[in-house]
């Protein structure tokens, strides 16, 4: 095989009654970004340079959970983390708790480059990111008025949900509502959003950016931003992840990916397969290139947002199985 | 098969020439630590009971980078970090950004059992460490010798205290001062068990290699079930250490002895990491490829060691 491959995703886990309209918007989006891709790559530039390019519009965009359409804390603030890393080198950069930085993913990558860190959070991140002359912006800005709506509703039902479900399938905490219990999460957390590529020089990286769970405890940290979890990239492979965070973290999935291919020599597909099939009682998707150009995606949940493409003309952009 | 236990207080170029005073206190904390572990196993106390009594033990020690001892990040502040696994459920809890929480490990443990989510960061944190209040003095907390003496005194849970203190409790003198050479070398501080060395052209940013010196703890019981907790770098995280162990023996059917070895020795840069590793067999391991670790295991079957380097022990 060989040459480029890219594949973008905007969530796993999507409401079966999404109207139309949305499911156009997604679709046209996802292509939009895998356009954005392929010329970058058409162009030379390098995986881990397309990875965060495509993250960055995905992020500017409304539509999914990540940046501007943010899901909102329980405090109706957001809190935004993103994970970039790059194959060759496995160099990676995160960040959590972000609130005026426009572009997290960015963030990511400056913390990757400029640090002598990995990972940076809430207050040093947003210092980090004003040292390095970063476009800031309020928090407001990341605020949608679907999204307060959203919030709204999961407060009444006390559970903390994905931004996708509508009204009529929230589920009530139930009588005996205990002040000091965490309300459950209901579903899980779609459209977090992820890019992953393979250029024509057999690199490959990956990038994940999400505003979290509907409804989560400030302070909260999902998968995105944790390597191996939600953001894996080496020699053999890049995946990002998406779906239930907690099992998507406690199942290092994106890492589990490579450690098949690594460690039990399973093809990409196969890996990605059995890593799916594995998930306990969580849902969650990926998508993954390999550096010998291959793409794959897999989820047990209803739906994921995604797209891919690679070199020879394969293109294909879906939300349904 | 039985019960295995091993802990940690850092791994780093400690040196052979480290003097008496600096290293038979560290010595006595791992042995007193180890102790602990032991009794707790022996008083039938869950593996996840124990990691996290151990590790509360190794986060009071001002000796290691965790709890009080804490290393001090540039604002001289201190930001302490977590986490905690259940190897049986899979259930884990993390914590980042504490400061003024006594034992983050427990405040870890708090986020798995008590919340839906699984790593919780900086001021949720701490607000959720406060809304979440057992304490109780701790002498109720009783020494190691009573522990020994009569096992049915190892107090439940929720007298083990989820203190909150002033931030300059994890401050001590010696890190004060390690901060101050970190900054006039303009380095970061890895190993913190060494003097900074001497600046010299800086071309480009001081390499934050893996934050050696955090302390850590596993244990494995009798009926195979499993526990894992560390409290406090950038290696680690790039080969994704803990999870390849695991892995490796998964996928690729490899012991745990050669798993652990193998990730040392492969998969992380010389000089840079150390792991502490039990299997739900009973074994136990404890590879590093630094000059030196900080660590005590113990077996069911009588075996115990406490050492720091390599061929060493030292008792």
């Amino acid at each position: 095989m060989g040459g480029w491959a890219i594949a973008v995703h905007g969530g796993a886990g999507v409401d079966p009654n999404l109207p139309n309209e949305r499911q156009e918007e997604a679709k046209q989006l996802l292509t939009r970004c895998l356009n954005l891709g392929i010329s970058a790559l058409r162009s030379s530039l390098s995986a881990i340079d397309v990875v965060e390019l495509v993250v960055r519009e995905l992020e500017s965009d409304p539509l999914f959970n990540s940046g501007r359409g943010s899901a909102l804390t329980e405090k109706g603030t957001v809190e935004m983390e993103a994970s970039i890393m790059d194959g060759p080198g496995r160099r990676c950069g995160a960040v959590s708790g972000v609130t005026t930085v426009r572009n997290p993913i960015s963030l990511a990558r400056l913390v990757m480059d400029k640090s002598p860190h990995s990972y940076l959070a809430f207050s040093g991140a947003e210092e980090f990111a004003k040292q390095h002359g970063v476009e800031m912006v309020d928090n407001d800005f990341f605020i949608t008025e679907d999204n307060i709506g959203m919030l709204k509703l999961a407060k009444e039902a006390n559970s903390i949900l994905d931004s996708n479900i509508r009204a009529g399938i929230l589920r009530c905490s139930g009588g005996e509502a205990d002040p000091n219990e965490r309300p459950p999460n209901q579903r899980y957390a779609p459209e977090t959003v992820g890019c992953v590529v393979v250029d024509s020089q057999g690199r490959c990286a990956a990038a994940t950016s999400t505003g979290g769970l509907m409804n989560k405890m400030v302070g909260r940290i999902g998968d995105s931003p944790l390597i191996g979890a939600g953001t894996y990239a080496c020699d053999l492979c890049g995946v990002s992840c998406t779906g239930e965070g907690e099992a998507i973290i406690r199942g290092t999935l994106a890492r589990d990916v490579a450690a098949l291919m690594e460690y039990k020599e399973l093809s990409l597909q196969e890996a990605v397969d059995y890593v799916i099939k594995r998930l306990d009682d969580g849902k969650a998707g990926l998508i993954a290139v390999s550096s010998k150009g291959e793409v794959a995606y897999g989820f047990n949940s209803v739906g994921m947002f995604r797209g891919c493409a690679t070199e020879d003309g394969f293109m294909e952009v879906g939300i349904w199985e | 098969m039985g019960w295995a236990i091993a802990l940690h207080g850092g791994a780093g170029d400690i040196p052979r020439s480290m003097p008496p005073e600096r290293r038979e206190p560290r010595e006595a904390a791992l042995r007193h630590c180890l102790q602990i572990g032991v009794d707790a196993i022996k008083a039938g106390r869950s593996p996840l009971d124990v990691v996290e009594l151990v590790v509360r033990e190794l986060e009071d020690n001002p000796h290691f980078n965790a709890g009080k001892g804490s290393v001090l990040t540039s604002n001289g502040t201190v930001e302490m970090e977590a986490c905690i696994m259940d190897g049986n459920t899979k259930k884990c809890g993390a914590v980042s950004g504490i400061s003024t929480v006594k034992n983050a490990i427990s405040v870890a443990r708090l986020v798995m059992e008590k919340t839906p989510h699984i790593y919780l960061g900086f001021d949720g944190a701490e607000a959720f460490a406060r809304e979440q209040n057992y304490s109780v003095p701790r002498v109720l907390y009783c020494s190691s010798k009573l522990l020994r003496a009569s096992s049915w005194l190892i107090p439940p849970r929720e007298y083990w205290g989820m203190e909150t203190v002033d931030s300059s409790h994890f401050i001590t003198p010696e890190n004060i001062e390690r901060l101050k050479q970190a900054k006039a070398a303009n380095r970061v501080q890895i190993d913190y068990t060494q003097p900074i060395p001497k600046a010299e052209e800086e071309t480009s940013l001081p390499n934050g290699d893996s934050q050696i010196g955090t302390v850590g703890c596993v244990v494995v019981d009798g009926y195979g079930n499993l526990a894992a907790a560390t409290s406090t770098g950038e290696a680690i995280i790039r080969a994704t250490v803990a999870r390849d162990v695991a892995a490796l023996m998964e996928y690729k059917g490899l012991s745990l002895k050669d798993a652990a070895t193998y990730v040392i020795e492969e998969c992380t840069p010389e000089r840079t990491a150390g792991l502490i590793a039990v299997s739900a067999t009973g074994e136990v391991t404890m590879p590093f490829n630094t000059v030196g670790m900080f660590r005590a295991c113990a077996t069911e079957d009588g075996d115990s060691e406490v050492a720091i380097w390599h061929d060493e022990p030292c008792d």
